[in-house]
């Protein structure tokens, strides 16, 4: 199938990305950066290609279901919402130097799903025949999207943070190509105030539809209980920031913790723990 | 009341109004509910677990009420205690922000003029003249303006969006909304099941509580069926269901409900009467079958007839051989099939399998007769989960309030511009509680086309 060759050029289109912007952050070379975000911007449309295309596909044989109903989709997806995300703070705030920080998620994501997992586009079992399956999951990755950002720029922090406190910091430095740590600070609130929205929303259309197909919007599920612990950790991020002390370092360190269980809330529930979705599983 | 006293008083209410308290709250929330998602749950413990722990961990966990996690005491007083904490933070703050909304700080304070970005104006009219000017200027490129005067100056004072401070607020309370709307369907709801066999009429349920719930009409399942997707490849359907669904009618006082009669229930569409929802949840066999249906067709003639056979007994075929049933099996992967065995006069019987969901298998075996396996007599039964809610619409409520309270929040910024003037002079200032980066370039906007007017 022709989805199918896409994806494996916007994985390799993502390593070429990725490399781009490491060479970036070794060379400061402008130009190698602007190389790193076109990359992005190919992949990401030859993604979003691919993604059209296997839904079309899915059609074409017979079963006609958006390309977010297993494992490999949405990890499909994920990587997708993560480039998004990135792409538009590239464009609004110009600090293209979190691509060598972000892109890598995205590259990791289409890798594992291209390599590892079963590309079959799968009849949809009873339950999931619903269109909250779309505005369920689109909510919900585009906030875990979000999330990754915030991690990767808090990554970016706490280096920045480390190498100013030592003051080895000489003047063209691989530092100095780094945003001020006041400024990645705040990306890192800007992007888990993007991504809190839309995690709440993504758990509002999960408990719609499961009242829809069960009766019963919220059952303490450990996929739903998993989402409320994301909540609450981002809520606390958010609470934090009012406090003295918990900006910086410590804000940065919740974003990581927050993005971590982020990773255990879509994959580690699915993979270890037993549930409600565990339809997205490896087998 | 001694000081003693009311700072003790003072010192509990601080205590719930402090943010540390909403921190610790919510990590601890966080952390705890990890512990429901690794131990099982009731309902849902497999009989096998008990054997996996021990005597003394067992009593440990249900003293801790772990088996139970979310409904233990203890976790409902973590949850009460969330509450009571987003209630006093906005007792004590909201008077504050409803002063703040309500009565403005219309004259710029000295403090506020060295904090606040500001742009200088040189203004050539009259006071009143260039007063007016300005405050016209505001009212079209931003919006209408409070003037006061202070001494020998006038101090215009315009805003927008001074509601966007609430938002927070409103996301708190559509937490309390949330939590309101649960304790509704908690006291004045129930959930139950109720399994009827096609044909047949019940008018109560049983709740999870196992008691009988009576329903004040009756439910009929006139069918159920199970559909599959098609193999891969064609050749018959496969094992993957595609639709469960029944088929109900409602009657009340012997009467049919109008809308009612023959209507469909699937999975992820509910029937809702009465604030009484039936869900598409389980189903199964109702009764063993005693008759077996199936066409046969002759390979020559392509002639078909049906025939039902019954354990026990054999049957004649058009052709004299007689054919009976010897067994049904259902194995995973495989599917139902029936085991017929063919005896022809003088020869061994013949045995073979007949697919229920693969008609044209038997064409393969190269058989004068081809056999298709209808179905049998046995009755389906449908599982409906059934719920009446009253506090869901509460809890959806609460939901729309917190994603537009948090679009609120986050993405509005409360805009405030003064411009301070005398004679001959005036200054532009400005603030926004939110993103200031976009405010500012607004705000440079405005004051350099407020330069280019001449006033």
């Amino acid at each position: 199938m022709l989805s199918a060759k896409l994806f494996n050029a916007t994985t390799i289109f993502y390593m070429a990305s990725t490399l781009a912007f490491i060479g970036f952050l070794a060379s400061r070379n402008k130009t190698v950066g602007l190389v790193g975000s076109g990359l992005a911007w190919i992949g990401f449309a030859v993604q979003t290609a691919a993604i059209g295309l296997r839904w079309k596909e899915s059609y074409d044989i017979g079963l006609g279901h958006a390309p977010m109903s297993n494992l490999y989709e949405s990890v499909v997806f994920f990587a997708w919402s993560i480039v998004l995300i990135f792409g538009i703070i590239d464009i609004k705030y110009k600090y293209r130097i979190i691509g060598a920080f972000v892109m890598p998620f995205a590259l990791l994501g289409m890798a594992w799903a291209q390599l590892y997992l079963p590309t079959d586009i799968n009849p949809l079992m009873p339950a999931l025949q619903s269109n909250w399956l779309l505005y369920h999951v689109i909510t919900c990755f585009l906030g875990y999207a979000a999330f990754a950002v915030a991690c990767g720029v808090s990554i970016m922090y706490l280096i920045k943070a480390k190498s100013e406190e030592k003051g080895s910091e000489s003047a063209g430095g691989l530092m100095s190509q780094f945003p001020p740590t006041r400024v990645l600070d705040d990306l890192n609130y800007k992007a888990i105030m993007v991504g809190f929205p839309l995690l709440t929303l993504g758990i509002i259309t999960g408990a719609a539809w499961a009242n829809y197909a069960w009766g019963t919007y919220w059952s303490w599920d450990p996929k739903e209980t998993w989402s409320l612990i994301v909540w609450f950790v981002y809520a606390a991020f958010l609470h934090a920031r009012f406090t003295k002390g918990w900006v910086g370092k410590r804000a940065a360190w919740l974003s990581i913790i927050g993005f971590a269980a982020t990773i255990f809330c879509y994959l580690g529930v699915n993979l270890l723990l037993s549930g409600l979705h565990s339809y997205g599983n490896l087998s | 009341m001694s000081t003693n006293q009311r700072s003790f008083v003072q010192q509990i209410w601080d205590f719930f109004c402090s943010l540390k308290l909403t921190l610790f709250v919510l990590i601890t929330l966080a952390i705890t509910s990890i512990i429901g998602t690794v131990i099982p749950q009731y309902p849902n413990i497999d009989e096998r677990y008990w054997g996996t722990i021990s005597a003394g961990r067992k009593l440990l966990y249900e003293r801790l009420g772990f088996f139970d996690m979310y409904h233990s005491w203890w976790f409902l007083a973590l949850l009460a205690l969330f509450s009571v904490n987003l209630i006093c933070c906005s007792i004590k703050r909201l008077p504050h922000v409803f002063k703040f909304v309500s009565e403005p700080a219309t004259v710029l304070s000295e403090t506020q003029q060295k904090i606040f970005t500001s742009k200088d104006l040189k203004l050539s009219g009259s006071l009143e003249d260039s007063r007016d000017k300005l405050a016209a200027f505001l009212s079209s490129h931003f919006s209408s303006p409070t003037i006061t005067q202070v001494g020998n100056q006038y101090h215009l004072f315009a805003q927008k969006n001074a509601w966007c401070r609430l938002g927070v607020y409103v996301v708190h309370f559509s937490i309390l909304v949330i939590m309101a709307g649960t304790i509704i369907g908690n006291l004045w709801g129930y959930k139950g099941f109720v399994a009827i066999v096609e044909g047949e009429t019940v008018n109560t349920i049983k709740a999870r509580n196992g008691k009988d719930i009576a329903l004040g009409f009756e439910v009929k399942c006139d069918q159920f069926t199970v559909s599959f997707y098609d193999a891969p490849g064609g050749g018959g359907p496969s094992q993957m269901p595609k639709e469960f669904k029944s088929i109900l009618t409602l009657t009340e006082n012997g009467k049919e409900v109008p809308g009612y009669k023959h209507a469909r229930v699937v999975v992820n569409e509910p029937l809702s009467y009465k604030g009484i929802t039936f869900y598409q949840s389980s189903y199964g066999q109702a009764n063993d079958p005693s008759t077996f249906f199936f066409t046969v067709k002759n390979r020559t003639t392509a002639k078909t007839e049906q025939i039902a056979l019954r354990p026990g007994s054999q049957t004649r075929l058009a052709d004299g051989r007689l054919i009976s049933i010897v067994d049904l099996t259902d194995n995973p992967g495989e599917g139902t099939a029936a085991v017929l065995s063919v005896n022809d006069k003088g020869a061994e019987p013949k045995f073979f399998k007949v697919f229920k969901n693969n008609p044209t298998l038997d064409e393969l075996r190269g058989d004068s007769l081809i056999f298709t396996f209808i179905g049998t007599d046995a009755r389906m039964y449908t599982g409906l989960q059934v719920n009446k809610d009253p506090g869901v619409w509460v809890v959806w409520t609460g939901c729309i309030m917190m994603c537009l309270g948090l679009c609120i929040a986050f993405f509005m910024s409360h805009k405030r511009v003064w411009i301070v003037m005398q004679h001959g002079y005036a200054r532009i200032y400005g603030n926004a509680s939110k993103n200031q980066p976009a405010f500012m370039t607004e705000f440079e906007a405005l004051s350099e086309e407020l330069q280019k007017q001449n006033i």
